[in-house]
């Protein structure tokens, strides 16, 4: 168990490529595999490395967040000494991205009692043991660590992610970004392991370059400032920054040897609690290669998808390679493939629906209340 | 401390004798019941939803698994400043220590915890009862009936009647006489073991009952004939969903399969009642491509690759392909191995039943203790 550091997540993620998951929220709360949100697992891998205290900044449309971290019971962070930190974005003066968040708050940072600090973005989903990650870091003397993860798929996968040269001695001598021309990278996990003293000092440099960089970029100008070393991660690991990214990541949700280690590995992913209680399979119900959550009601036929819960899969439907989200309602002899339908859906008796495995289609968020 | 209009006991210190082995660690209110609950959840959660967040709840037979499962109240938002749940085990005074003799002696003994509170009325709940109840709808007819008392009675079919605590009411619902397993029943209305006193009434009558050395310290047998004989208003107030007392090996596992023949709306799955219990975090259930489920109800965690039909599957079950389970109740993490048979069984939580064997005949059940190792057939 580490002692002696904070974990910061910075939810202010790039959501260009998969905005209609996120009209109502960031990618930080995007369900994911059925029953989690996006967060939960860089949240539970920091409390399960020991993290008593953890920060999350956020920017707007913050109201899901909020509600699923809740207190932070979930994850034990509802403490007393230490815990769970919230900030939002003021509503005095114009915010425009995650540095100056961090300025706004550097008071939190000051005061906190640990002298080191684990920087983390939401939407790299792995199950990571981040205790070794911060012994390496301690080892090596550098000022700076940075996780990264060596793939030989980065011309299908990680796009837009930041890819880092290292050098023999995993020192960082370069960053760039992944736009998939090469098979092989070093893909960025965005994970980074510093004192709190030099994050304050990339805070002030940020601050004194003018321009206000978002804070990841700030650390990548200074790579020739500081020794920044990178921790190659070899697990399971991938990145919800688009619509064909989450569809993939969520079937590869159907591999147990993924789901085994993703889920179980260096500890369990805790979620918020909903008292759902289990589903329920009714008479004539065909069920395969699915992942569900508790509270669904099944009378139809599923196969290789994930349903979320509470959703109920009328008599007669077929739902194939398709990501149900919370409180769905597929009706009577409606017919879905390849379709991510967001929560509170409901699609009507009979209906037809088709995307692919490459253009999935998305029904976005039904309001509970139109305004 | 603040005063509380209605406060609640729950009986939760019976051993539970008649459902064998799976009351040998626990309390019967503390045994797993429906895929993911104990039966004690279904009391308290009705506590919480009809608005009352005063909480007794008296133990003694192995309460560990109980304190553990409530600790203070949270799941079932019973973690209060003023108030809450508060486990009531016996305790020693200046003058000795004595075990709970009765239920109306278990309440005597916490009646310093009650005047706490100083309330209007209270509440004497079952903790091993499966149902659903808005108990603030039975307090505004207790209110409105200007009772002294109001037991919460159910219809039976009359020739079971004599199974039960019977009351026998005017037409006004007042009653009129209580017999206790009575051999030629007058009425079919049986009584729940709910129970709305006015509380400084009971609290007399309990300090009465606890003088007589010759009571047997029971509301049924005891508080509640001694009121009606001084002529107090008792009124039943009759309740018409489903409830199920799960005091038997038989009548546990037919309120479980009750659960996956229900309709709908009348089971656990309305969630304009919530069930809450004491949840881990588990994965969802994982569904394999050669799973075959029907009629069932499955919780988190689970990895099923055979073939389920007519059964309640706990959290973190695993059962491999080709094995069948039909009719029967999985607890917590057991492995089914592969071509497995299972009809008509209880197997209590962590339960391995290697490859290629048969558990239960379809007509008895078989019960299997919790942790063992089943290598060879098991017909019950």
């Amino acid at each position: 168990m580490i002692r002696d550091y904070m974990g910061i997540i910075n939810v202010c993620e790039n959501e260009s490529d998969i905005r209609s998951l996120t009209t109502n929220r960031p990618i930080a709360s995007i369900p994911f595999a059925a029953r989690y949100r996006v967060i939960d697992f860089i949240l539970s891998n920091m409390v399960n490395a020991g993290i008593r205290n953890v920060g999350i900044f956020m920017e707007s449309k913050s109201r899901s967040l909020v509600d699923h971290v809740g207190t932070g019971k979930p994850w034990d962070l509802n403490r007393k000494i230490d815990g769970l930190y919230m900030f939002h974005q003021s509503l005095t003066g114009i915010m425009t991205n995650d540095s100056k968040m961090f300025r706004n708050n550097m008071e939190y940072i000051y005061k906190s009692r640990s002298e080191n600090v684990i920087l983390a973005s939401s939407y790299m989903i792995n199950n990571m043991n981040l205790e070794d990650a911060v012994k390496y870091s301690e080892q090596s003397g550098a000022d700076i660590t940075v996780i990264y993860k060596p793939v030989s798929n980065a011309d299908k996968d990680f796009m837009n992610c930041t890819t880092l040269n290292i050098d023999e001695n995993s020192k960082i001598t370069g960053v760039s970004k992944n736009i998939g021309i090469a098979k092989k990278a070093n893909i960025c996990a965005e994970i980074f392991i510093m004192k709190k003293e030099i994050l304050i000092d990339l805070l002030y440099r940020n601050l004194q370059s003018g321009s206000d960089p978002t804070f990841n970029t700030t650390i990548y100008n200074n790579i020739k400032r500081y020794n920044i070393v990178g921790y190659a991660f070899d697990g399971y690991m991938a990145c919800i920054n688009s619509i064909h990214a989450y569809y993939k990541a969520s079937m590869e949700m159907l591999n147990s040897k993924i789901t085994n280690e993703l889920f179980f590995k260096n500890g369990n992913i805790y979620t918020k609690i909903k008292d759902e209680p289990p589903t329920r399979y009714m008479k004539g119900s065909n069920v395969t290669n699915c992942l569900i959550a508790d509270g669904c009601i099944i009378e139809g036929t599923v196969c290789d998808s994930l349903l979320s819960r509470y959703v109920k899969i009328e008599k007669g439907a077929e739902v194939k390679n398709c990501i149900i989200l919370q409180n769905c309602r597929i009706g009577a002899g409606a017919k879905l493939s390849n379709v991510i339908l967001d929560k509170n859906g409901i699609i009507d008796k009979n209906m037809e629906l088709k995307g692919s495995t490459e253009f999935p289609l998305v029904i976005e968020k039904r309001g509970l209340v139109n305004i | 401390m603040i005063k509380k209009k209605i406060i609640a006991l729950i009986l939760a210190g019976g051993q539970g004798s008649r459902l064998k082995l799976l009351t040998k660690n626990v309390a019967k209110p503390a045994v797993a019941f429906g895929g993911k609950y104990r039966i004690i959840d279904f009391v308290l959660s009705n506590c919480s939803n009809s608005g009352i967040d005063t909480v007794g709840v008296l133990t003694q037979y192995k309460p560990q698994q109980l304190n553990l499962h409530i600790g203070i109240g949270a799941p079932w938002d019973l973690d209060r400043v003023h108030g809450g749940v508060q486990m009531l085990p016996p305790y020693q005074t200046e003058v000795g220590a004595d075990w709970y003799k009765g239920t109306a002696n278990a309440v005597f003994q916490n009646l310093k915890f009650c005047d706490e509170y100083d309330p209007d009325y209270i509440l004497i709940l079952s903790g091993d009862h499966i149902y659903k109840m808005d108990y603030s709808k039975m307090l505004e007819y207790h209110i409105e009936k200007d009772a002294d008392a109001t037991i919460a009675v159910i219809k039976v079919p009359i020739e079971e009647a004599s199974r039960f605590g019977i009351m026998n009411t005017d037409e006004n619902d007042r009653i009129v006489e209580f017999e206790e397993k009575p051999k030629n029943p007058k009425s079919d209305l049986a009584s729940m073991g709910i129970y709305i006193f006015n509380y400084p009434k009971l609290k007399k009558y309990l300090i009465e009952d606890a003088k007589d050395p010759k009571s047997d310290y029971d509301f049924g047998k005891n508080i509640i004939p001694k009121m009606l004989n001084d002529n107090n208003k008792l009124f039943a107030y009759t309740f018409k969903d489903y409830w199920k007392d799960v005091g038997t090996i038989e009548s546990l596992w037919e309120a479980n399969m009750d659960l996956i023949n229900q309709d709908i709306k009348t089971t656990l799955l309305d969630p304009s009642w919530p069930i809450y219990s004491q949840i881990m975090s588990r994965p969802p259930q994982f569904v394999g491509k050669n799973a075959q489920i029907e009629n069932a109800i499955i919780s988190e965690g689970c990895v099923i690759n055979g073939q389920v039909s007519n059964s309640v599957i706990f959290p973190g079950v695993r059962i491999d392909e080709n094995a069948r389970v039909m009719n029967s109740i999985i607890m917590s993490d057991c492995v089914i191995g592969r071509n497995v048979i299972i009809d008509k069984a209880i197997l209590s939580s962590n339960v391995t039943v290697k490859p290629n064997t048969v558990v239960g005949n379809s007509k008895d059940i078989a019960l299997i203790d919790e942790n063992v190792t089943i290598e060879s057939n098991y017909i019950g």
